[in-house]
């Protein structure tokens, strides 16, 4: 589904040059539960940009589901994020002064789909995510934060994507309520969507199905991960 | 994303912020409504004089004297030669066809006394035709006769102002005793009032025998203007052409550009007037447009610092999948819903300033079609170019840069 070759990302300012991705290549196939890891100055969240088609590499070749996405303009980018993709953010990025649903909703405006259908779309979506149904007109300003990020993840489904991304969705949370999102993502991914999930946090990547680790700009290692939960129940 | 969709976000964050959109408004409200009210009485000026002008009568030609002759180079003012006489109005009326009625006229403006009571008005010396060339029409009394003219006798008619001016209510006038620069007159007759304030209007005079005004008064035998009624509108120019020819004639000027007199239509001092208002309107409308252009650079800083606090909101729009004119439409259509808001109360606002101004002041304002539709489609250009900008920075900011916003 997704492949990347010699990807390289230049950064320039004035005549200093940095490289911050080296050569980077690897494939993730469709089903597939990826966390990416690595310090901070990594790269890692210049992958997640070029992932998540925000960005383009100077280098190399990015081929998102067989087409190669790496030379396209900023409204073929922007295509391919509103019908393929979902992000979920640290800061959850919510509308503040709008309510729950209207933010669910705020990705469908811009595929045109026919007002009447906006909202089921939006609560199947929110349902789907463990939010409860008497939340749904509240104001997102006024959920806890382990709300908030599951309406953003609510948000993130709402179009269908073949691809999750996240990019340390767990970073402003405590640790109960960042398990219980991660276990929704465990789920969806159960339910046979795309996750990646991008963290610095050696046991927040522990709940995915494989590890990319990065460091200084390449990959250092790119394993199967036995302890997920998930891994093990295939083994048995 | 649908035109609904646009206005529904619009309404959602011009309601999100009520104060500040409000106030934004305002600026709008008070250059659009400023506008309309400065042109509304711009041509209700305009209207009245126009009016007031053709009150005089619409077949009428002026005959007024020119510049005084002189061997130096400078000018004297217009209208300050004194060749003009009685003997040249009683040569239009026997010699130019076409001439119904002429009447001469010597006017300046005197101090008058009445018992009490004084004001300064002007003083009209002239004939029996006087009324019908002007369409004067008498309440009170009688007008000036010939038989007054020929004895040179001292009777005046007062205008409604006039007599307003000079005698406690309830007072007949007739038979009264005024002081015209000294001398008693005794009053014969009241004019009706034919309306108008200010410029050209008729209800502020005196009228008297002309001969008496020659040889008492101002002590010289020359008139100020020949007023000249034609039968049709149709031979105006025939007759206008007839009485230049005549009065050529008469004081011996061979090239009409050194003509001691000007002969003017109804028509023409229109148009000298129109200008001169058309020119105020102009100039009124000017200095309420610069309140204007203020308040569209306030729907600019306000939109500028939306743009600035709703930078991560962008960041998002964008992730999710929103293009640049997406963007730069949410932000167009804001600001043009902003200003076309403020037009629509600003010109509710203006016309209520236009209809308090008549009627607390008398003044005549005229709200046009005409200033209704530019002030609308200023309201409309204004959005569009203060929003533009704005919207453009919204539209080209980096998605990632905008998420990471601060």
């Amino acid at each position: 589904m997704i492949k990347v070759k010699n990807i390289t990302k230049v950064y320039k300012s004035g005549v200093v040059e940095t490289k911050v991705l080296k050569d980077v290549s690897f494939s993730i196939s469709e089903g597939e539960f990826v966390a990416i890891i690595g310090p901070s100055g990594s790269g890692k969240s210049t992958l997640m940009h070029i992932l998540g088609c925000l960005d383009t590499s100077t280098t190399g070749q990015y081929f998102f589901e067989g087409k190669d996405v790496s030379q396209l303009s900023d409204d073929e980018l922007a295509d391919i994020r509103k019908k393929e993709i979902g992000f979920v953010f640290q800061a959850f990025n919510l509308l503040p002064r709008a309510a729950v649903l209207r933010n669910v909703v705020l990705p469908l405006i811009y595929v045109n789909i026919p007002r009447s259908k906006r909202e089921k779309i939006a609560k199947k979506a929110l349902l789907s995510v463990g939010l409860d149904e008497t939340r749904f007109h509240h104001l997102s300003n006024q959920l806890s934060g382990g709300e908030m990020q599951r309406v953003a993840i609510a948000r993130a489904l709402v179009n269908n994507p073949s691809l999750i991304l996240a990019d340390e969705p767990t970073g402003n949370l405590d640790s109960k309520t960042g398990e219980l999102v991660l276990e929704t993502f465990q789920n969806l991914n159960r339910q046979g969507r795309t996750v990646i999930l991008i963290t610095h946090e050696k046991y927040i990547a522990e709940h995915a199905k494989r590890i990319i680790s990065l460091k200084d700009g390449e990959i250092v290692e790119d394993i199967v991960n036995h302890r997920s939960k998930a891994v093990q129940q295939i083994k048995e | 994303m649908f035109i609904t969709d646009l206005l529904e976000e619009t309404y959602l964050t011009i309601s999100a912020n009520k104060i500040r959109s409000g106030l934004t408004i305002l600026g709008i409200v008070i250059g659009i409504g400023s506008v309309i009210a400065m042109i509304s009485i711009g041509q209700g000026a305009t209207y009245s004089i126009q009016s007031n002008i053709q009150a005089m009568g619409s077949n009428l030609i002026t005959v007024m004297p020119g510049f005084q002759k002189s061997f130096s180079q400078v000018r004297a003012q217009k209208g300050s030669a004194q060749t003009l006489t009685i003997e040249d109005a009683q040569a239009i009326e026997e010699e130019i066809p076409f001439v119904q009625i002429v009447a001469p006229e010597l006017s300046q403006y005197y101090q008058v006394v009445t018992k009490g009571k004084n004001t300064k008005t002007k003083v009209v010396g002239t004939v029996v035709s006087y009324p019908n060339v002007k369409n004067i029409g008498i309440e009170q009394g009688s007008f000036i006769s010939d038989q007054n003219v020929r004895n040179m006798s001292k009777v005046a008619v007062l205008g409604p102002t006039t007599r307003d001016d000079l005698f406690e209510e309830g007072i007949t006038p007739i038979g009264q005793t005024v002081r015209i620069n000294g001398i008693n007159f005794k009053v014969i007759g009241v004019t009706q009032s034919k309306g108008g304030t200010g410029f050209g209007s008729q209800d502020d005079v005196i009228f008297i025998p002309i001969t008496t005004a020659q040889r008492f008064l101002v002590g010289a035998d020359y008139v100020s203007t020949i007023g000249v009624q034609v039968e049709n509108q149709q031979v105006m120019a025939q007759v206008q052409a007839g009485i230049t020819n005549l009065l050529l004639q008469r004081h011996n000027i061979g090239d009409p550009l050194t003509a001691d007199f000007s002969v003017l239509s109804q028509q023409d001092i229109l148009e000298s007037a129109s200008s001169i208002t058309n020119t105020m309107t102009i100039l009124l409308a000017a200095i309420a447009g610069i309140s204007l252009i203020v308040g569209g650079i306030g729907i600019m800083n306000m939109m500028m610092t939306t743009v600035t606090e709703r930078t991560r909101e962008i960041g998002l729009r964008k992730a999710i999948g929103a293009k640049r004119l997406d963007i730069s439409l949410q932000f167009l259509v804001e600001a043009v819903i902003l200003t076309f808001l403020g037009g629509v109360i600003g010109i509710i606002l203006g016309s209520g300033t236009a209809y308090g101004i008549t009627f607390f002041t008398g003044m005549a304002t005229k709200i046009s079609l005409f200033s209704i539709i530019l002030a609308f489609s200023v309201s409309a250009g204004i959005g569009i170019t203060f929003g533009y900008w704005p919207a453009q920075k919204a539209a080209k900011l980096n998605p990632i840069e905008a998420l990471r916003y601060e």
